[in-house]
């Protein structure tokens, strides 16, 4: 969704001045339906509770407190796991883009690590790090790495050489070099690599939380499932499709403050 | 049409400088004299000047030397090796023998090159690109009032605060000089700068480009594939064949030029026969 999204549409096919709203319609109209649905029958409510009933266990669980401290314990280890994967891979990103040596050294390794799907290593990480902390964050920090290293390195090695040449021509200094024309240039591509990285965050994060853990959404929906409380996994779900919404909106905020020179990015 | 046109190789240069008419040699020093009240322009001697990338010979010993404040036009087939004597000029690629060496101690900020592409920061408002022109005065504390200055000496100083992508082409350009132009350079090269531009914004663009020569004296070096443009603007077209340069004509007509006069479009015929007999050689 978000690739297609961060396609610029022609100004003719552009909906008039709506768009806050627009983007909310099929949402409602899925849930309105759902409920239609299931008050009718149609939908039994052992399959698929109601969204009112959904709605009702959200309140019952914010009431206890319970949702906010789980909700509270997967944002801070997606945060803190991203932080770490992210500025290992920005700066691997970095070095192998800037230094021939540095690539030479590492990037074969880390494309063969690449290839290893990071969620096979659930068993040997519980193993390593049991199912507290640690393990979580290592596994969000494995999967946030990559996205983010590969497109800091496509950025940095795709900077216009002309733009370089001319900065070199006029007496730029290497870390004037890096800070007015490499970084810049490569910033579109590193969102790029964030945005991937924020959905495999959430993805690493509610399969670990499910399989090893003992708070948390991903623990919340696995409690739920063990007494048939569908109402709360369903919840679950909703939630993680909302925060899942948040990160990305988060990063198209950064995006347009700082990429407002891009052609794409200017207000139409 | 020939009498308007003189041409030499290098050796016999100073035999066709006897040659000039005698009006022709004090509107020529007139001006020089002008220049050097200025003393911003830099002479400019090649000597013996060779450069070849792998099996390929580009440049096949130039020897040229070009006064302070001269505005000269380099012509030639495509792959004649023009651009590569410009990057050499401008000190962005090794020289293999030869020598290149201009009348004073030069700074880095006493060179600069204008490309075919403004190269402009898309990321940098149009006044933070002509800063970066600034080379290493780019800290002090009078950066944005120069970079005003040669802003509006290429006529964009409303345009301080715009991106590079909503300028038009020629805008761009006119940026590009700006950047080039704010160091106060004492020789300026040019590689082909109007070449991507439509008739119109060139024929302004080279007014533009012979006023602020006309202003601020610097040595400018043109290297170009536009023949009109060069007798419009130069006072000396180096026609290059085969990495050598193979005439040296002198333009003597008064500035300011009337474009397509009979004269210019004379000496415009016989650079462009001179280009076209070599083309018959091979």
């Amino acid at each position: 969704m978000s690739l297609i999204d961060s396609i610029s549409f022609p100004r003719s096919f552009r909906l008039p001045r709506l768009d806050g709203l627009v983007q909310w319609i099929v949402p409602f109209a899925i849930i309105a339906i759902w409920q239609v649905a299931s008050v009718t029958g149609f939908v039994p409510t052992r399959v698929l509770p109601a969204p009112s009933d959904v709605a009702l266990a959200g309140w019952k669980l914010l009431l206890s407190g319970e949702l906010v401290r789980n909700i509270w314990v997967s944002f801070w280890r997606a945060s803190i796991g991203f932080l770490i994967g992210g500025s290992i891979g920005f700066a691997f990103g970095l070095a192998n883009g800037l230094s021939q040596l540095s690539a030479k050294l590492t990037d074969t390794t880390l494309q063969m690590v690449r290839n290893v799907p990071h969620l096979a290593l659930i068993p040997l990480v519980i193993l390593w790090f049991g199912i507290d902390e640690s393990a979580k964050l290592f596994l969000v920090a494995l999967g946030v790495f990559f996205p983010i290293y590969l497109n800091t390195l496509h950025g940095i090695r795709t900077v216009d050489p002309q733009l370089i040449e001319m900065g070199r021509i006029y007496g730029m200094t290497d870390s004037e070099l890096f800070r007015r024309v490499i970084f810049p240039g490569a910033l579109p591509s590193i969102f790029v690599g964030i945005r991937f990285a924020l959905g495999i965050m959430w993805l690493t994060l509610i399969v670990a939380e499910t399989i090893a853990a003992s708070s948390g959404l991903g623990y919340m929906a696995m409690q739920a499932r063990e007494f048939m409380l569908i109402d709360v996994v369903v919840l679950s779900i909703l939630i993680y499709a909302l925060l899942g919404k948040l990160a990305d909106s988060a990063s198209r905020v950064l995006e347009r403050a700082t990429l407002s020179w891009h052609p794409a990015f200017q207000k139409r | 049409m020939q009498t308007a046109l003189r041409t030499s190789l290098p050796e016999t240069e100073l035999a066709s400088r006897a040659n000039f008419t005698p009006h022709a040699r004090v509107v020529h020093e007139e001006r020089q004299e002008e220049r050097q009240v200025q003393a911003t322009g830099l002479p400019l001697s090649i000597r013996g000047l060779r450069k070849s990338f792998g099996d390929n010979e580009v440049l096949r010993g130039i020897d040229l030397h070009i006064p302070a404040g001269q505005f000269v036009a380099i012509v030639g087939k495509s792959g004649c090796g023009k651009s590569t004597l410009l990057r050499l000029i401008a000190g962005l690629d090794k020289i293999d023998s030869g020598s290149i060496s201009f009348g004073d101690e030069v700074q880095a900020e006493d060179v600069r090159v204008m490309f075919q592409e403004p190269r402009l920061l898309p990321w940098a408002r149009v006044l933070s690109n002509v800063e970066v022109g600034l080379g290493r005065d780019r800290s002090s504390s009078d950066a944005h009032a120069r970079a005003e200055k040669a802003l509006t000496e290429v006529g964009l100083a409303d345009k301080r605060d715009q991106w590079p992508s909503v300028l038009s082409g020629g805008q761009k350009q006119r940026v590009a000089l700006g950047r080039a132009l704010v160091s106060r350079p004492r020789v300026l090269a040019f590689d082909e700068p109007l070449g991507a531009l439509d008739a119109l914004t060139r024929i302004s663009m080279q007014r533009l480009l012979e006023r602020v020569w006309r202003d601020q004296g610097f040595t400018a070096i043109l290297v170009t594939h536009d023949v009109a443009e060069a007798v419009a603007l130069a006072d000396r077209v180096l026609v290059i064949d085969e990495g050598r340069i193979a005439h040296d004509v002198v333009v003597n007509t008064a500035r300011p030029r009337e474009r397509g006069s009979v004269e210019l479009a004379g000496l415009e015929g016989s650079i462009l026969s001179h280009l076209l007999s070599a083309d018959d050689r091979t």
